[in-house]
C-alpha cells in the first residue's frame, strides 16, 4: 500500500466563506474567478417531508408555483428574462429540501437580470389561481404516468414500507393533490420559506461584497418563517415483501431500510463499508455477484442516502422476470454476508484508497462544489467537512464498519418490493 | 429590461479565443491522434479514448455488436484478468466507464493528474491486447439483454424513439438501435465481438483526448511511451451511406403500457459537415432552441401554458453527427387530451415557423442560450473533452470548436426563415405516436393488484 495514494493533494481544497445575512439566512461562498460563471442555490427546509399526509404533493407544487408569477414579473416575463440572460434555472427538491439552483454568466447585466428574477420569485410569488389549476393537473398527470413505470412504482412502494408513519414515506396521489387549495400553498410558503431557514450558496465569479449584497437581495423580503423539527424515524417496522403485478419484461427489485442521517457518527463507517458492498460502480460485491458472475442485471447497486432524519440504505437491481427470485435471494445473501463479516482487510484498504484518492473528483467543477456546499449549509455540517473528509475516511476501521452495519442494516429488517413479479 | 447581448457575446468569445491557442494536437507515427487541453482549475484530469466506429458501421444481423464489444473491453486482456482494469482504476481513486453511440465508441477515466500514466497504460493495453473469452461473453451478453429490457423494452418513450428511427430510415443504418435488436443479441457469438475488435480497434482509428491539470509536452511523452509502440492496422473501407429522399409523411404507432399519449416528430435536416461554410445547421439549432429549448420557448408557452394540451414539450437537434441530421420534437399529452390534438398543435407551431421564421427577439434569445451553453461547458473537464472528441471523431477538426460561437452569432433572421421553409416540411417528417395501454387489460381502471407475502 502506497502512502502517496492516501495523502490528499494540497491543492484539492475548498476555501469556504460563511456568514449570516441580516435577514438571518445562512450564506456560504466559494469564490472562483477562472470562469465567467456564477452558480447560486437558495434552499429551504420545505421538502416533501413537510407535507400534511392528506395533502401530499403540496411542497412540490408550491415550489413549481414560485415560477408562475411574482409581484414584478408574470410567468412568461420571468421565463423570458432568465432565457434572455442565458441563465439556467433548476428546481431542487427532495424529502428535506426545496429551492432553486441558478447558473448565470457573471457579467453584471446578465447576472443581475437573472438574480433579480429569482429574488422576486422567491420573495413575492402570487400563486395565480389559473396557473395553480394547470400545475396541479400536470402533477396529477405525472403521478398517473409514474404509476405505469415499474421503477417509479417500486420506489414509491418501498418508501411507504420503510417509512409507514414518517413523512419520508409519503407520496402524492390524485386524491391528495385534489385536496390542496391555493391557500395551502400560501400557508406552506409563508411558514416554510422563511429567511431564518434559508440557505444561500454561491460558487464562482462573484466578489465577497457582491455576494453579500446578493444574499440580502435574495432573502431580505422573506418572512421569518417558523421553526419546525421533523420527527425522528421510528424503529424499523416489521419486514415485508410486497409483490406488485406489472406487464414489464423485467422485475424491478428494491430492498431498503431507514439507516442514516447527516451528522451521525456512523456516517463514515457506513460510507466506506457501502463502497465495498454496492457503492463502487463496477467493482462492488453486489455488482460482481449479480452482474459479472451471473449476468442477472445491467444495474445492481446499494447506496446510502442520508437525510435530516434516518435516510435509506437501498439495494436495487432489475432482472428478467423468470430469474427474479434467484436474483433477490442472491442480493439478500450478499448483504447478509457483508453485514455478518464486514469487508476483508484488502477490500477495506482498496476502499480507503479509492475514496481518498478520488476525493479531488468530488470538487473539481463549480457545480460539484455548489452541491457539496449546499449540503454543508443545509445540514449544518462543519466548515472543514470537505477538508476533513479524507482523514475521516482513512481512520475508518473494520470493527467500526461491522458495528455500524450490524446496528443500522439488519438484513432481517429490509423491506422488499418486487414490481413485475414472477408469475 | 433586456440585458446587453453584446456583453454576453464578449464573455463567450473571450473564452473561445483564449481557448484558441490552448488545445494542442499531436499525431503519433502509428496514426494515433492526441488532443491535449490544459485546465488548471483542479488537480484532476479526464482521459478519453475515442474510436471512430459506432453502431452505424454495423451490418444487418449483428446490430448491437459495437456496444457489446464495449462491454467486453472490461473483461480482460493478455496482461490483466477480467475486471482488473476497473479494480486498478478504482484503487487509484479514478472513475471510469464507456459509452457507444451511432457515431463512435468512447472509453474514459477521470483521475488525479498524477495517475494519468496509469490510465494511459491500461487503455493502450486494451487497444491491442483484448482477450474475448467465450465464458465471459456468455455472461456479458445476458447483461446487455438486461440493459435492453431496462432501457427500451420497459420504457415506452424510448421504444417510441426506436420505432421513430426505424420508420424514418429505409436504408441508412441509423434505422437500427445502438443497443441492437433483441434477436440479434440472442444470436450474437463471441466471435462476432472479436471480429469487430480486430476490424476497428487500432491506434490509427483512435483519438485520445486529455483535458485537465497537465502539461501538453508531458502528456505527449506519456502517449508516446504507452500508445507509441502499438501497431497500425489497415482499416476497412467505409462505404458512403445515404438515405433515399423521403417524399411524404411517415407514421408509426406504438401500443405500450402508459397513461399519457406521447408524440415524437422528426424532420430530416442537414448535420454540420463544414464548420467554416455551412450555415443551415446553425440556423436549425437556433430553431430548435426557439421551439423547445427553454420555458420561454414556443412549445412550452403555447402547448403547456396557454392551450394546456401538453404536460411537457421539447425540441432537440444534434449539430455534430456522422449520421443524417434530425430535428426531434417530443411532447406528452395532458390528461384528457388526445394524441391527434397534440400533433395538430405541434405541427401548427412548426408550420408557422416554416412560413414566417422567428422574431428577432427569439433569435437573439436562442443565440444567447447557445453561447451561454458553450461557456457553461467550460466548468467541466469532461464536457470539454467531449466537445473536442466529438468534433474530431465525426471528421471535423477540434478547431471547429472555436468557430462555432462565431457561426451562431452570424445567423440572421432571414437565414432562419430560409432554413425553416426548406426543411420544416411534411415530405421529410416522421410522426411516432405512443398509444397508451392499460397496465392490466383484465382490470382496466382498477388499482394495480398487490399481493403480500
Amino acid at each position: 500500500m502506497t502512502l502517496i495514494a492516501l495523502s490528499l493533494p494540497a491543492d484539492a481544497r475548498v476555501k469556504i466563506d460563511h456568514w449570516i445575512a441580516q435577514s438571518g439566512a445562512r450564506v456560504y461562498l466559494v469564490e472562483s474567478h477562472a470562469l465567467p460563471i456564477v452558480d447560486i442555490a437558495v434552499e429551504f427546509a420545505a421538502g416533501s417531508a413537510y407535507d400534511p399526509r392528506e395533502k401530499a404533493g403540496l411542497a412540490r407544487l408550491t415550489l413549481a408555483m414560485l415560477k408562475a408569477g411574482s409581484s414584478r414579473y408574470s410567468e412568461s416575463e420571468a421565463s423570458r428574462r432568465i432565457a434572455d440572460a442565458g441563465a439556467e434555472l433548476r428546481e431542487n427538491f427532495d424529502v428535506d429540501r426545496a429551492g432553486f439552483a441558478l447558473r448565470s454568466l457573471s457579467s453584471e447585466a446578465e447576472r443581475k437580470a437573472a438574480t433579480d428574477t429569482l429574488a422576486d420569485m422567491l420573495q413575492s410569488p402570487r400563486f395565480p389561481a389559473d396557473a395553480f389549476e394547470r400545475e396541479r393537473a400536470r402533477a396529477v398527470a405525472n403521478i398517473l404516468e409514474a404509476e405505469t413505470q415499474p421503477d417509479r412504482v417500486a420506489e414509491r412502494r418501498l418508501y411507504a414500507l420503510m417509512y409507514p408513519e414518517h413523512p419520508y414515506g409519503l407520496s402524492a396521489s390524485p386524491a391528495s393533490l385534489a385536496a390542496i387549495a391555493r391557500e395551502d400553498l400560501e400557508r406552506h410558503y409563508r411558514t416554510r420559506y422563511g429567511s431564518m431557514q434559508a440557505v444561500v450558496t454561491i460558487v464562482g465569479d462573484l466578489s465577497r461584497d457582491a455576494a453579500r449584497t446578493l444574499a440580502e437581495e435574495l432573502t431580505s423580503r422573506l418572512a421569518q418563517g417558523e421553526r419546525y423539527a421533523l420527527a425522528p424515524v421510528a424503529p424499523s417496522p416489521p419486514t415485508e415483501t410486497l409483490r406488485i403485478a406489472h406487464p414489464s419484461a423485467q422485475s424491478h427489485v428494491l430492498l431498503g431500510v431507514a439507516a442514516l442521517s447527516y451528522g451521525d457518527p456512523d456516517y463514515f463507517p457506513l460510507l466506506v463499508g457501502n463502497y465495498v458492498l454496492g457503492g463502487s460502480g463496477l467493482v462492488s460485491r453486489i455488482f460482481r455477484e449479480v452482474r459479472d458472475k451471473r449476468g442477472y442485471a445491467y444495474s445492481a447497486y446499494s447506496y446510502l442516502r442520508p437525510y435530516q432524519r434516518a435516510g435509506p440504505f437501498l439495494v436495487g437491481l432489475q432482472t428478467r422476470r423468470d430469474q427474479a427470485r434467484e436474483a433477490l435471494e442472491l442480493a439478500r445473501t450478499v448483504v447478509a454476508e457483508f453485514v455478518a463479516r464486514g469487508p476483508t482487510e484488502a477490500e477495506l484498504n482498496a476502499a480507503r484508497k479509492s475514496l481518498v484518492g478520488g476525493f479531488p473528483l468530488r470538487i473539481d467543477t463549480n457545480r460539484k462544489v455548489l452541491e457539496q456546499l449546499a449540503l454543508i449549509g443545509f445540514y449544518g455540517l462543519p466548515l472543514d467537512w470537505l477538508d476533513a473528509y479524507p482523514a475521516r475516511v482513512r481512520s475508518v476501521t473494520l470493527a467500526q464498519i461491522r458495528s455500524a452495519f450490524a446496528r443500522r442494516v439488519d438484513p432481517g429488517k429490509l423491506s422488499v418490493v418486487v414490481v413485475g413479479a414472477p408469475d | 429590461m433586456i440585458p446587453s447581448r453584446a456583453a454576453v457575446f464578449a464573455a463567450a468569445l473571450a473564452l473561445v479565443s483564449a481557448a484558441q491557442a490552448n488545445p494542442h494536437e499531436f499525431s503519433l507515427p502509428n496514426g494515433l491522434r492526441l488532443i491535449v487541453k490544459e485546465d488548471h482549475r483542479a488537480p484532476t484530469v479526464v482521459h478519453q479514448v475515442w474510436y471512430r466506429v459506432g453502431s452505424m458501421d454495423e451490418v444487418p444481423g449483428v446490430t448491437g455488436v459495437a456496444h457489446v464489444l464495449e462491454h467486453m473491453m472490461f473483461k480482460g486482456t493478455r496482461r490483466f484478468g477480467p475486471g482488473e482494469f476497473s479494480r486498478i482504476i478504482a484503487e487509484a481513486g479514478g472513475r471510469e466507464n464507456a459509452f457507444t453511440s451511432t457515431d463512435f465508441t468512447v472509453y474514459h477515466e477521470q483521475i488525479h493528474r498524477d495517475r494519468l500514466p496509469l490510465a494511459m497504460r491500461l487503455e493502450a493495453d486494451r487497444m491491442v491486447n483484448l482477450v474475448v473469452r467465450p465464458e465471459e461473453f456468455a455472461q456479458e451478453i445476458k447483461v446487455v439483454m438486461e440493459e435492453r429490457r431496462l432501457s427500451y423494452e420497459d420504457r415506452p418513450r424510448s421504444l417510441l424513439y426506436e420505432n421513430l428511427l426505424a420508420t424514418a430510415f429505409a436504408a441508412h443504418p441509423y434505422k437500427s438501435p445502438t443497443i441492437g435488436w433483441m434477436r440479434d443479441l440472442q444470436n450474437m457469438t463471441w466471435t462476432d465481438a472479436l471480429a469487430w475488435y480486430r476490424q476497428w480497434y487500432a491506434p490509427n482509428n483512435a483519438t485520445v483526448v486529455v483535458v485537465g491539470d497537465v502539461r501538453p509536452e508531458q502528456v505527449l511523452a506519456w502517449a508516446r511511451r504507452y500508445y507509441g509502440a502499438l501497431a497500425r492496422r489497415t482499416m476497412p473501407g467505409r462505404k458512403a451511406l445515404a438515405e433515399p429522399e423521403q417524399r411524404g409523411v411517415k407514421r408509426v404507432t406504438l401500443k405500450a403500457p402508459a397513461e399519457l399519449p406521447y408524440l415524437r416528430l422528426a424532420y430530416k435536416v442537414p448535420a454540420l459537415r463544414d464548420p467554416a461554410n455551412d450555415w443551415e445547421p446553425f440556423a436549425i439549432s437556433l430553431i430548435a432552441e426557439a421551439l423547445g429549448g427553454s420555458d420561454a420557448a414556443r412549445f412550452n408557452q403555447i402547448l403547456v401554458r396557454e392551450r394546456r394540451t401538453a404536460t411537457s414539450a421539447v425540441a432537440d437537434y444534434e449539430l455534430i453527427s456522422r449520421c443524417p441530421g434530425m430535428l426531434f420534437l417530443g411532447a406528452a399529452a395532458a390528461k384528457g387530451r388526445s394524441a391527434s390534438e397534440l400533433e395538430d398543435g405541434m405541427r401548427e407551431i412548426v408550420a408557422r415557423v416554416a412560413a414566417e421564421g422567428i422574431s428577432p427577439e427569439e433569435l437573439a434569445r436562442a443565440k444567447v442560450q447557445r453561447l451561454s451553453e458553450l461557456v457553461f461547458r467550460r466548468d467541466s473537464f469532461f464536457a470539454q473533452a467531449l466537445e473536442l472528441g466529438e468534433l474530431e471523431s465525426v471528421g471535423l477538426s477540434f478547431r471547429g470548436a472555436d468557430r462555432i460561437a462565431e457561426r451562431f452569432k452570424a445567423i440572421t433572421v432571414e437565414q432562419v426563415r430560409a432554413a425553416a421553409a426548406r426543411y420544416l416540411v411534411e415530405d421529410g417528417l416522421t410522426v411516432a405516436v405512443l398509444d397508451p395501454q392499460p397496465l392490466n387489460p383484465r382490470s382496466a381502471g382498477a388499482a394495480p393488484p398487490a399481493a403480500k407475502h
